[in-house]
C-alpha cells in the first residue's frame, strides 16, 4: 500500500483529499503544517507528499527543502498542491524540486491519475 | 600705555589674524567657503584709516563733504548685480587675475598696456600704502603718547609695518595661479571689517552716552559753533557740484580700485554672493557713517581751541577720558582699516607687477626654460618679493613725502588717479568700438592732467613753497581751466575724465580697430553668450602643434596637471586626443591655462612663440563671429528643446514609476483576493467532486460534504462582502450615523455574539471600566464591528485558558479602549502594516494567514471614519490594541463652561 502524507491547514480541503486517497487505497497520513510533516518522516518513508505552500509555522517551501536534504526520502515524489497559481510561485516551486505543481481548484480525479503516472 | 604693551597687543592682533587665515585655509570649511557675508565683509576693505580716521577730521572741519565718500559707492553697487556678475563672468572664463588683465585683454590682450595700467596703479596706490602707514605709526604715537622717532630702526611703527609685511607676502602668495581663491586672506579681511565697524561702534556709543547725552545733546552744543550751520549744509550750487562731483568719484573709485577689483571679481566664488553684497555693504557704509557726525562734532567740542588734528579725535577722546581700553580698541580697528588696505593691495599690486611688468619684460625666457618646480618657485618668490617691496616703498614714501599732508587729500588724489582707468574700464564691458590707442591715449591725456593739476602741487609744492620759475609759471597759466564753481580735486577730476573719455571716443571711432581687440569686445560685451564655449568665439588662424604648447604648459603646470587638462579639453570638445595641430580652441584654452600664473599677456607671448599665426582682417572677424553667434543661439534653442525633452522624459518615467507601483499593488491586493477565493472554492469543488462521482458514499460521510458546501459557500460569501465593504469604506460612500450612545451598552452588544466561542476557547475574560460617564458620540453599528474585528482577532491569537482584557477610560478628552490579549507577538516591523488590507507581512506570502486579512483594515476605516486612531503595540505577555475616539461632547460643554 503505497503512503501518502496530505499537508494542508484547510480542515475541509484535508477532508475530501483524505476520504479519496483512503478510497483508492493509499495509507494516508494528515498534517496541518511543514513541522507535522516533518513528525511522521522521523518514523516513516512516504511514496507522496502533497505540500500547500501557505501553512501556518513551516510553509511549504521550507518544508521541501528540509525534504530534499534527506538522502533516504530520494525517491519519495513531493507535489505541491497551493491556491497560488502565479507563474513565478509554480516557477519557483518546480526548481525547488518538486515533482508537480498543481493549482487549487483542482479536479481530485485529475490529481490521483497525475500522481498514478508517477509510478 | 608704554609702546612696549602696544607692540604687544599688536603682535596678539596679528597673531589672530594669522589664526583665523591658517583656520580657513586648512579646513576649508563651507562656511567659510559659501559664505556671502564673508565675500560682503571683505568689500569693506573699502573702508580704510582714511575713512576711520580721515572722514571725521573731514566732517570736523569741512562740514558735509565726508559723506560723498559712501554715498558715491551707495549709488553705484545696486548697479553691481548687472556690472559686476558680468566681470566676474569675464575674468573666470579668461582667468583674469587683475584689473590690469581685465582692462589688456579687452584691447587685444597687448603687453603695453597691461604694464601702462600696472604704473598707473602703482602710481596712485603706492601713496595711498603710505598713507595708511601714516596713520598706523601716528596713531601709535599717539596712544603710546611717544614722540615719534626720527631713526625708523628704534620706531615700534616701523617694526609693525614689517610685520604686516611678512603677513601678507606669506599668505598673499600661497597660490602659484593669481586667479585662485584666497581663502585665508578673504576670511581674515572679513573678520577685520567686522571688527573696525564693531570697535567703532563702540567708541560712537561712548562718545554718544559716556561723554555725552545722547545725539541730541551734541547736536544742541555743536550748534553754538559759529561755523556749524555752513558746514552741515550744501552750501548752494556750489557744494552741491562738489558734492556730485566727489560722488562720482567714489563711485568709480569702489569700481576699479585695484583691492575693490580683487575682492569683488577676483576672489568672488558665486556669482549669487553679488546679491547678498548689495544690501549688505550699503548697510555696512551706513552704520560707519552713523557715528562719524557725532565723533567729528563731540570732538569738536572737547578739544575747541585746543591744537589737535581732528583727524584722530577718534583716539584723543577715549585718551582724554583715561579710558585705555576704548583707546586701544580703537586703534585695533584703525589698524585693521589700515592692514586690510595694505595686504589686498600689496597682493594686487604685486600679480599685477609679476604679470604685467617683471614676466613679460623681463623673465619669460628665463622661464620658458625651466621647468614647473623652478617655474613656480620663481613666480611665487618674485610676488613674495614685490609685496615686500611694495609696502617698503610705501613706507619710505610715507617717509619722505606725505608726512605732513592729511590723509584725505592723498586718498582722493590716489581716487582721482585710479579713476583715468575709468573709460577703458566701464568702455570695456560697454562698448565694442572701444580700442587701444583710444584708451591708451586718453589715459596718458587724463594723468597728464592729473599730474600738473594734482600731484605737482600736492607733493612737489608743498615743499617747494617758494618755488618760481618755468613749472610755476606753466602751473599757473592752467588757471584759464578753472571752473569756479568747483573745488580743486573734484575740478581736475572733471578735466582729466573728460578730456580721458573725449580722446578714448574719438579716437576709437576715427581708426580701425585690430581685429584681436574686436574679438575680445564682442566676448566682453556678449559674455551671457559665450560663457559656455568662450573658446569657441575666440578667432585664430594659423599652424601650431599641440606638443609644442603641451610642453610650454608642462613648464609651469608640471607634467601631470597639463596631461589632466589635455583630457579634460578633448573630452569637452569631443576631440580625438591623437589629433596633432592645435586649432583656435585649444590655443585659447592653453592661454587660460597659463594666464592665472603668469599674466594674459606673457600667456599670449609664450604661446605666440610656439605658433605661427595668420593674419586676420577685421572684416572676417566679424563675419566669423557673426556665423559663431548664429551657432551658439541655434546651441542655445538646441540646449533649451534637449533640457525640455529631458524634464518631460524624467516626469513620464516618474508617473511611469507610480503607476508601476500602483499596479503592483493592485496585483498584489488581486492575488490575495484571488488566493482568498481559492481555498473555498476548492473545498466546494472537491466535496462536490466526491459527491458527484462516488456513489456509495456512507450517508453521514455524504451529509459532511453537503455541510462543507454550504459553510464554505457562507465564507465565500463574507469575503466577498467584505472587500466590496471596505472599498466603500474608503470611498466614503458609507455613511456614519453619529449619535450619543452609550458605551457600555454598545459594548455588551458587541460581546454577547462572541461569549459562547470565548467560553469553548476557555478564555478568561475581563474588563476594565474606568470611566466617569458612559455617553459618547459614535455610530454604534460601525462600533459594535469594529469591537468585534479585534475580539475576533484577539480569539484566534489567544491559546486556550488565555486571557483578553478590555478596558476602559478617557485620556485627554478621548475615549480610549485597550483590548489585551496573550496571544503571541505581532513582529515589531509589522505592527503597523497589520492594519493594511492582506498585509504584506515578511513571512505573510507563504505563511498562511488566520481569517481574510480585511477585518483590521476595516477596523481602521472604521475608525478613521471617526476621527480617531488605532493602533497595535506587542505589551508585556501579548498584544495591545488601541482605540482611541476624540469626544466632541467635551469640548463643546468646555467651551460653554470657558464663555460663561
Amino acid at each position: 500500500m503505497k503512503k501518502i502524507i496530505i499537508a494542508d491547514d484547510e480542515h475541509k480541503i484535508l477532508m475530501s483529499l483524505e476520504y479519496s486517497f483512503k478510497k483508492n487505497g493509499y495509507d494516508v497520513y494528515i498534517a496541518r503544517d511543514g513541522t507535522e510533516v516533518l513528525e511522521f518522516l522521523k518514523t516513516m518513508v512516504p511514496d507522496v507528499i502533497l505540500l500547500d505552500i501557505m501553512m501556518p509555522n513551516l510553509d511549504g517551501y521550507s518544508t521541501l527543502d528540509l525534504i530534499k536534504q534527506d538522502e533516504n526520502l530520494k525517491n519519495t515524489k513531493v507535489i505541491f498542491l497551493s491556491a497560488k497559481n502565479n507563474p513565478r510561485d509554480i516557477e519557483k516551486g518546480l526548481e525547488m524540486g518538486a515533482d508537480a505543481y498543481v493549482t487549487k481548484p483542482y479536479s481530485i480525479k485529475k490529481l490521483m491519475q497525475q500522481i498514478e503516472e508517477m509510478f | 600705555m608704554s609702546s612696549f604693551a602696544l607692540f604687544f597687543v599688536v603682535l596678539f592682533y596679528l597673531a589672530l589674524l594669522f589664526l583665523v587665515a591658517h583656520l580657513a585655509e586648512k579646513k576649508r570649511s563651507k562656511f567659510w567657503i559659501n559664505n556671502p557675508y564673508i565675500y560682503a565683509l571683505s568689500l569693506a576693505v573699502y573702508c580704510t584709516a582714511w575713512t576711520y580716521y580721515g572722514s571725521i577730521g573731514v566732517a570736523a572741519t569741512g562740514g558735509l563733504n565726508y559723506l560723498p565718500i559712501y554715498i558715491g559707492p551707495a549709488m553705484i553697487i545696486p548697479a553691481w548685480i548687472y556690472i559686476n556678475t558680468r566681470i566676474v563672468r569675464i575674468a573666470r572664463v579668461n582667468k583674469i587675475s587683475s584689473l590690469a588683465d581685465f582692462i589688456s585683454l579687452r584691447y587685444g590682450n597687448s603687453r603695453s598696456m597691461g604694464a601702462i595700467i600696472t604704473v598707473v596703479c602703482l602710481l596712485a596706490i603706492v601713496p595711498y600704502i603710505g598713507l595708511q602707514i601714516k596713520a598706523i605709526s601716528e596713531t601709535f604715537h599717539l596712544v603710546t603718547e611717544t614722540p615719534m622717532s626720527k631713526d625708523i630702526l628704534t620706531d615700534n611703527a616701523t617694526f609693525v609695518v614689517i610685520l604686516i609685511a611678512l603677513f601678507s607676502s606669506y599668505y598673499g602668495t600661497r597660490y602659484v595661479d593669481a586667479s585662485e581663491k584666497r581663502l585665508g586672506i578673504i576670511s581674515a579681511i572679513a573678520l577685520e571689517s567686522f571688527l573696525k565697524l564693531f570697535f567703532i561702534i563702540i567708541l560712537g556709543l561712548f562718545v554718544i552716552y559716556y561723554v555725552f547725552d545722547g545725539f541730541h545733546d551734541i547736536y544742541q552744543k555743536a550748534s553754538r559753533f559759529e561755523d556749524f550751520k555752513q558746514k552741515n549744509t550744501f552750501n548752494g550750487i556750489e557744494g552741491a557740484m562738489n558734492w556730485m562731483v566727489l560722488c562720482m568719484i567714489s563711485a568709480t573709485a569702489i569700481c576699479i580700485l585695484p583691492r575693490q577689483f580683487h575682492t569683488a571679481i577676483v576672489e568672488n566664488r558665486q556669482e549669487k554672493h553679488i546679491r547678498t553684497a548689495i544690501w549688505f555693504f550699503p548697510l555696512y557704509l551706513l552704520i560707519f557713517t552713523i557715528f562719524i557726525f557725532p565723533i567729528a562734532w563731540g570732538g569738536r567740542l572737547i578739544f575747541d581751541g585746543e591744537k589737535v588734528n581732528p583727524e584722530f579725535y577718534s583716539i584723543l577722546i577715549p585718551q582724554h577720558f583715561d579710558n585705555t581700553l576704548i583707546t586701544v580698541l580703537v586703534f585695533l580697528g584703525g589698524l585693521s582699516s589700515c592692514i586690510s588696505m595694505i595686504i589686498i593691495s600689496a597682493i594686487t599690486l604685486s600679480i599685477m607687477l609679476s604679470n604685467n611688468l617683471i614676466i613679460p619684460y623681463g623673465l619669460l625666457g628665463k622661464l620658458k626654460s625651466e621647468n614647473e618646480v623652478q617655474n613656480t618657485r620663481s613666480i611665487t618668490n618674485i610676488r613674495k618679493f614685490s609685496i615686500f617691496a611694495l609696502i617698503i616703498m610705501a613706507f619710505a614714501f610715507y617717509k619722505y613725502f606725505i608726512l605732513k599732508t592729511s590723509l584725505d587729500s592723498v586718498g582722493l588724489i590716489s581716487f582721482v588717479i585710479i579713476a583715468q582707468l575709468a573709460p577703458a574700464f566701464f568702455g570695456a564691458i560697454f562698448w565694442r568700438r572701444g580700442s587701444y590707442k583710444g584708451a591708451v591715449i586718453g589715459l596718458a591725456a587724463g594723468l597728464a592732467i592729473c599730474y600738473f593739476g594734482l600731484i605737482i602741487p600736492q607733493y612737489y609744492f608743498s615743499y617747494n613753497q617758494e618755488f618760481k620759475g618755468v613749472l610755476r609759471d606753466m602751473y599757473n597759466s592752467f588757471d584759464f581751466f578753472t571752473i569756479p564753481y568747483l573745488a580743486r580735486i573734484p575740478q581736475i577730476f572733471f578735466w582729466s575724465i573728460l578730456v580721458n573719455t573725449g580722446l578714448f571716443t574719438i579716437i576709437s571711432v576715427s581708426i580701425k580697430g585690430n581685429y584681436r581687440e574686436r574679438n575680445f569686445a564682442e566676448l566682453y560685451v556678449d559674455i551671457d553668450k559665450y560663457i559656455q564655449n568662450h573658446e569657441n568665439a575666440f578667432i585664430w588662424r594659423g599652424t601650431a602643434y599641440i606638443s609644442d604648447i603641451q610642453n610650454i604648459l608642462e613648464r609651469f603646470l608640471g607634467k601631470n596637471k597639463t596631461e589632466q587638462a589635455l583630457r579634460i579639453f578633448n573630452l569637452k570638445y569631443n576631440i580625438d586626443s591623437k589629433t596633432e595641430t592645435a586649432d583656435s580652441r585649444f590655443i585659447k584654452f592653453s592661454e587660460n591655462l597659463l594666464a592665472g600664473r603668469i599674466g594674459t599677456a606673457s600667456a599670449k607671448i609664450l604661446i605666440e612663440g610656439v605658433t605661427k599665426e595668420d593674419k586676420i582682417s577685421l572684416k572676417e572677424v566679424l563675419n566669423i563671429l557673426e556665423e559663431s553667434k548664429e551657432n551658439i543661439t541655434l546651441n542655445k534653442k538646441l540646449t533649451e528643446q534637449s533640457e525640455e525633452l529631458q524634464k518631460l522624459s524624467d516626469d513620464l518615467r516618474n508617473a511611469n514609476e507610480n503607476l508601476i507601483v500602483k499596479d503592483r499593488q493592485k496585483d498584489d491586493f488581486l492575488d490575495s483576493v484571488a488566493h482568498e477565493l481559492r481555498t473555498p472554492i476548492t473545498a466546494i469543488r472537491s466535496a462536490g467532486e466526491i459527491l458527484a462521482d462516488d456513489d456509495d458514499i456512507p450517508l453521514e460521510i455524504k451529509q459532511e460534504f453537503l455541510n462543507n458546501i454550504i459553510t464554505e459557500s457562507d465564507r465565500l460569501s463574507e469575503i466577498i462582502n467584505d472587500i466590496l465593504y471596505l472599498d466603500k469604506l474608503q470611498h466614503g460612500e458609507i455613511l456614519l450615523s453619529i449619535q450619543q450612545n452609550n458605551i457600555l451598552e454598545t459594548y455588551k452588544k458587541a460581546l454577547n455574539p462572541l461569549l459562547h466561542l470565548i467560553q469553548q476557547k476557555n478564555i478568561h475574560l475581563s474588563e476594565v471600566n474606568l470611566l466617569n460617564r458612559a455617553i459618547f458620540e459614535y455610530d454604534e453599528a460601525r462600533m459594535i464591528q469594529l469591537l468585534q474585528n479585534i475580539w475576533g482577532n484577539a480569539l484566534k491569537f489567544t491559546d486556550e485558558q488565555g486571557t483578553i482584557q478590555t478596558k476602559l477610560f478617557e485620556k485627554e478628552n478621548q475615549l480610549v479602549i485597550t483590548i489585551f490579549n496573550t496571544g503571541k507577538h505581532i513582529p515589531e516591523e509589522d505592527l503597523e502594516m497589520i492594519f493594511d488590507k492582506f498585509y504584506q507581512s515578511k513571512n505573510q506570502n507563504i505563511l498562511k494567514p488566520t481569517g481574510s486579512g480585511l477585518g483590521l483594515a476595516i477596523s481602521k476605516k472604521i475608525i478613521q471614519a471617526h476621527n480617531g486612531s488605532i493602533k497595535a503595540e506587542n505589551s508585556g505577555l501579548g498584544v495591545t490594541f488601541t482605540i482611541s475616539l476624540p469626544d466632541r461632547i467635551i469640548n463643546e460643554i468646555k467651551n460653554e463652561v470657558e464663555h460663561f
